[in-house]
């Protein structure tokens, strides 16, 4: 069971800040395909996956790394801090 | 050492102030402030979002590797989320160096670090309506330089 979180537009797109997901997604990629199958919300927030970034357990990946062992996955635009 | 993530607002001056004493040995102090603009008198509020956990680790990695790398005495950065208004002060960073020239780079790259690897968000709200603040390729490209 992984927890998955949305922040920023994706959140807001979604309609949910963090949900629990049950998954056998071997990287984040295949996680972002099952979920952008769900419905509509999840299809528009995914859309363009290079407008995203992705942390496992808070720290910031690829798209391609593996999902083994990880607890945490968050998506997010790229962020405007500063 | 101190990060510090809060809705707060800070005051600027007893931070400085305590930032500097504190630096035996340190010939330089830079401190650099962000404030929230109002870009065409239109802005109501800035809203800050963040991911409460992974904020306090990214920040703290960033702090470290300009620690290190340009043999700094001491760091301070404070950020805020939450909503602020226009002219509020967002943000500080603090480095103490034994040259200014090290105290003004680290500065920098603590802020370029910070504006495209800290898990913030800037949402706008203006009275025609609320935006979220899109990240330009010039910050992304600014970290080449390091």
């Amino acid at each position: 069971m992984l927890d998955v979180l949305y922040f920023a537009w994706v959140r807001e797109r979604i309609g949910i800040p963090r949900e629990q997901v049950e998954t056998q997604a071997a990287t984040v990629a295949e996680l972002v395909e099952e979920l952008k199958a769900r419905e509509e919300r999840y299809a528009a927030a995914f859309a363009d996956p290079s407008a995203l970034r992705v942390a496992l357990d808070q720290e910031l990946r690829d798209f391609d790394a593996p999902l083994a062992g990880v607890r945490e996955v968050a998506f997010f635009p790229p962020m405007t801090g500063g | 050492m101190r990060i510090a993530v809060q809705e707060d607002p800070f005051d600027l001056g007893a931070e400085s102030e305590a930032f500097a004493r504190n630096c035996a040995g340190m010939g330089a102090v830079v401190t650099f402030t962000g404030i929230v603009r109002d870009l065409d008198g239109a802005l109501t509020a800035m809203e800050i979002e963040h991911y409460a956990g992974m904020t306090e680790r990214a920040i703290t990695g960033i702090a470290e590797k300009a620690m290190a790398r340009w043999g700094l005495g001491d760091v301070l950065v404070i950020h805020r989320h939450g909503r602020l208004k226009p002219g509020e002060r967002i943000m500080m960073v603090a480095t103490a160096a034994r040259h200014r020239k090290d105290a003004f780079e680290a500065a920098e790259y603590l802020m370029d670090y910070l504006k495209s690897r800290a898990p913030f968000w800037k949402k706008e709200i203006t009275a025609r309506g609320a935006g979220w603040v899109a990240a330009r390729e010039e910050d992304e490209a600014a970290l080449n330089r390091w």
